[in-house]
């Protein structure tokens, strides 16, 4: 293959990322469930985030809700998921694995790019 | 009763050989591996050892009886074979906390690794390993930020971050390096690094290179939205011109500034954590030089120690090796060493080396950097090895793509991704690792070209410093 150009530019808002997963293809409803088992095997509180694509580089975004404390059920996150999607369409989303003995986040995801 | 003074020379475990010495708490405990000179019995050998990094001189003087030799004394408690070499035994040692310095790291290392090192009756001597007392830890500054302070400035969690080295290591004019590191940033890496041999040469001064990098820092986050850094050295001749680097990094607003530990010294390196602590930047620590000290599995100190010397000077991130790649280092011993940066408590663990409990109590942990001759093919195993806590520095491996940095950097980052994302799936990262890259780059031709361009590696590696197991 000839050399090819990197396709990123200032002017362009889909090159802006937002963090992990965000260099991977959208994920499908199976692969989203397989991190949410990941993040409830961990022992770690699920939690929801989401904001504008513009406001992305903020620290903070909206907090959906509170974070799942104790939550074992995969499919009430990815209900919550949903409802956080269906009440903010053009957001991003991302899901957090908050890790309350690393005083840290196990994990945060891009799950769904906001429209731009 | 008072004790009458004698002149003469006394046979050293008359006084420092203690085996039925228990160990305190508050003690430090040194694991030494010794070589004797033929003929010398092994406690003589680890008296003196105790003797002479601690209390002890060669002759008895007057001015001993005026104060508590007894209790100040180094104790040579345990003598232990060393499996798989008969030449060498390991000797223990405890010492009370008071023999060092508050705070003082260099206290420390003065007396365990100072004249012990030339003593006549040893052909050779290693610092295996050393327990700090709680104690004392607490006493002392370590990282300045840790892990998870790090992680929240930088905006990143659930993966391990991604760096580089850019190349040619000298020669480059700023403005050029700049360009370098601008590619690397806008393609996905969250990283790049000054080389250690670049601090403020002829061909590019400091102040030049910190000004270019920032801008590209600027712009790549403005670009990809994302928070990036550049490991800006401030190494340099004396400590005034150290911290003027410092001062500069700071007032331009760069997250992250960087300090070789060994050649700088471990007084610079103190005092340098101590000022990113004070001023918010995170600190990067190179370690060159460590190779003369650590490689030679008879004579010097451990990398663990060094580890462990460095946790507790202060620093962010610590090179560790990288198992897989072109430097040296053993897999369990590298485990080890990660370990020691990482944890709160680590577990005596023969298997890895370790050779006593390690408690570091409430102090932050330093993030392993593991660079040096790593590509994509290495991915899932240094995910896999390295866990989320960790930089993975891919230097040829994102300037050697054939597209040039960014797609380097993209690819890297891609692959990166993939791994963790089949890591969290549950899925065998290490095994599958050429169906995970091979999958993901379907939708990444910058990954798929560094896939051809460098071939799928084995992992066959043999060390000169192995594990002191049964390799007999």
């Amino acid at each position: 293959m000839s050399i090819q150009d990197y396709p990123s530019r200032i002017s362009d808002p889909m090159s802006r990322k937002a963090e992990t997963f965000s260099y991977l293809p959208k994920m499908d409803d199976d692969q989203i469930k397989a991190q949410v088992q990941y993040i409830i095997n961990k022992g770690w509180n699920p939690a929801i985030e989401h904001s504008e694509p513009e406001r992305a580089t903020d620290y903070f975004w909206y907090m959906w809700k509170l974070p799942m404390f104790g939550e074992t059920d995969v499919n009430v996150v990815l209900e919550e998921i949903n409802n956080c999607i269906a009440a903010n369409p053009n957001n991003h989303v991302r899901l957090i694995g908050y890790d309350n003995f690393s005083q840290s986040q196990g994990a945060n995801m891009l799950i769904k790019r906001g429209d731009i | 009763m008072a004790k009458t003074y004698n002149a003469g020379v006394k046979e050293y475990r008359e006084t420092y050989w203690m085996p039925e010495y228990e160990p305190k708490e508050s003690d430090f405990l040194a694991c030494f591996k010794v070589v004797p000179q033929d003929g010398v019995p092994r406690e003589e050998i680890a008296a003196a050892v105790a003797a002479e990094s601690s209390t002890g001189t060669w002759t008895t003087v007057w001015t001993d009886l005026l104060t508590d030799l007894d209790y100040y004394k180094g104790r040579a408690y345990r003598i232990e074979d060393v499996p798989g070499d008969d030449s060498a035994f390991y000797a223990f040692i405890a010492y009370p906390i008071d023999l060092f310095e508050e705070g003082s790291i260099v206290s420390v290392m003065t007396s365990l690794v100072g004249n012990v090192f030339g003593f006549k009756a040893l052909r050779s001597i290693r610092l295996e390993d050393i327990r700090f007392p709680l104690a004392y830890v607490m006493t002392c500054g370590g990282p300045p930020h840790g892990i998870q302070v790090e992680r929240d400035k930088m905006d990143k969690y659930g993966r391990p971050m991604l760096g580089c080295t850019i190349k040619p290591k000298l020669g480059l004019s700023a403005k050029n390096y700049g360009r370098a590191v601008y590619e690397c940033l806008r393609g996905g890496l969250d990283f790049t690094k000054d080389d250690e041999n670049v601090t403020s040469q002829p061909f590019m001064r400091w102040r030049d290179r910190f000004l270019f990098c920032q801008d590209a820092i600027l712009k790549a986050e403005a670009e990809t939205g994302e928070r990036k850094g550049h490991y800006l050295n401030v190494t340099a001749g004396t400590p005034e011109e150290m911290y003027e680097r410092a001062e500069f990094a700071k007032e331009i607003g760069t997250p992250i500034i960087m300090h070789d530990f060994l050649t700088g010294g471990l007084t610079a390196n103190t005092g340098l954590a101590n000022y990113c602590r004070k001023n918010g930047l995170l600190l990067h620590i190179h370690r060159a030089m460590h190779g003369v000290i650590d490689r030679n599995p008879l004579h010097g100190i451990h990398f663990r120690v060094l580890s462990k010397v460095l946790r507790l000077s202060g620093g962010d991130h610590l090179h560790s090796g990288t198992v897989v790649g072109k430097l040296e280092g053993d897999r369990e011993a590298t485990l080890g060493w990660i370990d020691i940066m990482r944890d709160s408590f680590i577990p005596e663990d023969r298997s890895r080396g370790i050779m006593f409990d390690q408690d570091f109590g409430a102090m932050p942990g330093v993030i392993p950097v593991a660079s040096g001759g790593i590509h994509v093919w290495h991915m899932p195993a240094l995910v896999t090895i390295f866990g989320d806590d960790s930089v993975l520095q891919f230097g040829g491996g994102t300037l050697g793509h054939p597209w040039g940095n960014a797609a380097g950097a993209a690819a890297n980052r891609v692959a990166l991704e993939a791994c963790v994302q089949a890591r969290n799936e549950g899925r065998e990262v290490e095994k599958e690792g050429k169906d995970i890259l091979t999958n993901a780059a379907k939708s990444s031709p910058e990954l798929k070209i560094a896939m051809e361009t460098w071939k799928e590696i084995k992992f066959e590696f043999d060390t000169v410093d192995k594990l002191d197991v049964s390799h007999k």
